[in-house]
């Protein structure tokens, strides 16, 4: 493996895992976030039906 | 104490989020994809190009998509082609947006065989059937399963064939979304997914302490694997069948492997050279941007259809600037950090890269042929291999059964139907596709085809037309305005430059390349050549592949023929009957 080749696994790795932590970070420390972030998961409106 | 309570339920409520945020959207693309293609397109190379379509194509789309859908939800439509007539109030735009329903539908149609693929591993590992040792077992396992000698041929009802599976996947997929099962989905994904990332970690500590497996083969090595994967200059053996025909590509040479002897050797035979090519040559390849940028479509759920309609049931305070960041991330942390780091470097630390190559760098040849054989040489392999399957087979369903609900959607507002209605009509729909996937699985022409087209030809046009629409006329001011309410962090303002010039321009330019290579004509200097699916459809025809491109059409006929009865339509939002 070339140096060239681990600075870009570690950038590549690093970047996505700090990106990742931050995100995580973000949502600990902000009130009441857990309540206003969703994803594909949320219920629908029209399964309550 | 109960405060110490209150503190760990709430951080267990916060994690919990962000797993079940993320955990919806990671899916097959992210451990069985893109290792694959990193390693066909260069791997630092690919890097380079990857992470620029992910901050000047994914980001921008995946937060115009979530604005756009949460617009819908203000109008009180949740399906694209409703929400994108509706806030541009241009028709035009709404007859466009069928593309949006037309994707997840045709990608369903074949997402749901390979779920089965993981499933049937899953099993067989539990039945013992996967101890393979040599290359061919493992090759030759998967191809009975999947039927791709012959049409029809897995359709054989014991568990070494597929089709006793994908009716047990397709039957799973259809009562959870029949019944309304999403808070299952959340507790699921809050659970499978750690569990996921967990099995992912331990297998990614034991292949890189992995060393050298074999000592008779020193180069067959982690670092070597590693090395394979991440360098971004390549050196790539060529061969020459005859002294009239063109050089193709045999293997790469890893630097640690070109011995002075190797390089004699190579030199002193005229059918054989040695092509050095730097990570700028390689970026000059227009196939790399494109495989870089459908990866990023395929990791972010970008460009499918699928975000616009979540986002719609979405609530004005609601945070979509974090929750779309959330779940990209945790998607490029899968994929990069753990699906990048496994089974390529394992597979050449096993099989060398000469031996990586026989098996083959295509997207199931990683997944379906590399990680058994990996899997076979490691302690306790059997049940790393079922948990592994099996928990990509149960992220694979979350994601399959978001791709359901545009079309649910779409059919409950402009038919006017209820849930089950919907679910009912698309499921006998979608079944026919599936099985029409299932029974032409002969070289896998039926699957390859029809993820060609809606992957390089519509998904583009779908996240064009978006960040058109969401740049240029809705406008960026008003855009970040939405995207902004409810945020707890903001979109970085350089962003709107992006999102207005550069994302348009850089979609038109893969778009543009994209057809031109189709076609046939040259660009980058390469010489160009009509590529297999034009060839199957107008060359040699190919009586498969016509039959999937009718398919994609019979979709886009089915979802574009309920638009003129659309005159009154249903906002299920808040269930009122408005014209449109």
């Amino acid at each position: 493996m070339t140096i060239a080749g681990w600075l870009v696994m570690v950038l590549s790795v690093g970047s996505v895992t700090l990106l990742f932590s931050w995100c995580i970070y973000k949502v600990i420390t902000t009130p009441g976030e857990t309540e206003r972030m969703h994803g594909f998961e949320q219920e629908l409106p029209d399964e309550k039906k | 104490m109960e405060p110490a309570k209150t503190k760990k339920d709430s951080w267990n409520s916060q994690v919990g989020v962000i797993l079940a945020v993320s955990g919806s959207a990671v899916g097959l693309g992210n451990f069985l994809r893109f290792p694959g293609q990193v390693a066909e397109f260069g791997g630092g190379a690919f890097m380079i190009a990857y992470f620029l379509s992910f901050l000047l194509i994914g980001l921008p789309i995946c937060w115009a998509e979530w604005s756009l859908g949460r617009m819908g939800s203000k109008v009180g439509f949740n399906a694209s082609p409703n929400i994108l007539g509706a806030i541009t109030n241009k028709p035009a735009f709404k007859y466009l947006g069928v593309i949006a329903v037309v994707i997840p539908i045709s990608i369903y149609m074949y997402y749901v065989v390979i779920e089965a693929w993981c499933l049937a591993y899953a099993v067989n590992y539990l039945a013992g059937n996967m101890q393979f040792s040599e290359t061919s077992e493992a090759s030759g396992f998967f191809g009975s399963l999947i039927g791709v000698s012959e049409n029809g041929s897995a359709l054989k009802w014991d568990i070494k064939h597929v089709g006793f599976y994908v009716l047990i996947v397709f039957g799973i997929n259809f009562i959870f979304i029949y019944r309304g099962l999403s808070r299952g989905i959340e507790l699921f994904c809050q659970y499978a997914m750690p569990t996921l990332v967990i099995i992912a970690v331990v297998i990614l500590v034991r292949v890189l302490t992995l060393g050298t497996p074999d000592e008779d083969y020193p180069n067959r090595n982690i670092i070597n694997g590693l090395g394979f994967m991440w360098n971004p200059s390549k050196i790539v053996l060529q061969v020459q069948e005859t002294p009239d025909s063109n050089w193709m590509d045999k293997e790469e040479i890893l630097p640690t492997q070109l011995t002075p002897e190797m390089r004699s050797a190579i030199e002193a035979n005229p059918d054989q050279r040695l092509e050095k090519r730097s990570m700028w040559s390689q970026l000059l390849n227009p196939d790399l941007w494109l495989a870089a940028a459908s990866q990023i479509f395929f990791s972010l759920s970008v460009g499918f259809g699928i975000i616009v309609t979540y986002a719609s049931y979405m609530k004005k305070d609601d945070d979509i600037v974090l929750s779309g960041l959330s779940a990209a991330s945790a998607n490029e942390f899968c994929e990069v950090a753990l699906g990048g780091l496994i089974s390529i470097p394992a597979a050449v630390a096993f099989f060398g890269v000469s031996g990586l190559a026989a098996i083959g760098l295509g997207t199931f040849d990683i997944g379906f042929n590399v990680l058994p054989l990996v899997f076979a040489r490691m302690p306790f392999g059997m049940l790393f291999g079922f948990l592994f399957f099996f928990l990509l087979f149960l992220a694979a369903v979350t994601s399959s059964l978001s791709m359901l609900q545009p079309g649910v959607a779409y059919l409950e507002e402009s038919m006017g139907l209820n849930r089950r209605q919907s679910v009912t009509i698309l499921g006998a729909f979608t079944a026919s596709g599936a099985g029409f996937v299932l029974y032409f699985s002969e070289g896998l022409k039926a699957l390859d085809t029809i993820d060609y087209w809606v992957t390089n030809l519509l998904m583009v046009l779908l996240s064009l037309l978006q960040i058109i629409i969401f740049a240029w006329v809705i406008g960026i001011k008003k855009g970040f305005e939405e995207a902004h309410q409810g945020a707890a962090i903001r979109i970085p303002r350089v962003f709107g430059f992006v999102m207005k010039y550069v994302t348009p321009t850089l979609l038109i330019i893969i778009f543009g390349s994209w057809l031109l290579k189709a076609l046939g004509v040259g660009i980058g200097g390469s010489a160009g050549s009509i590529n297999n699916y034009i060839r199957d459809l107008f060359v040699e025809p190919n009586t498969v592949a016509w039959m999937s491109v009718g398919l994609i059409l019979l979709v886009v006929l089915f979802i574009g023929m309920i638009i003129p009865s659309s005159k009154k339509m249903t906002k299920t939002n808040n269930q009122e009957e408005v014209s449109s």
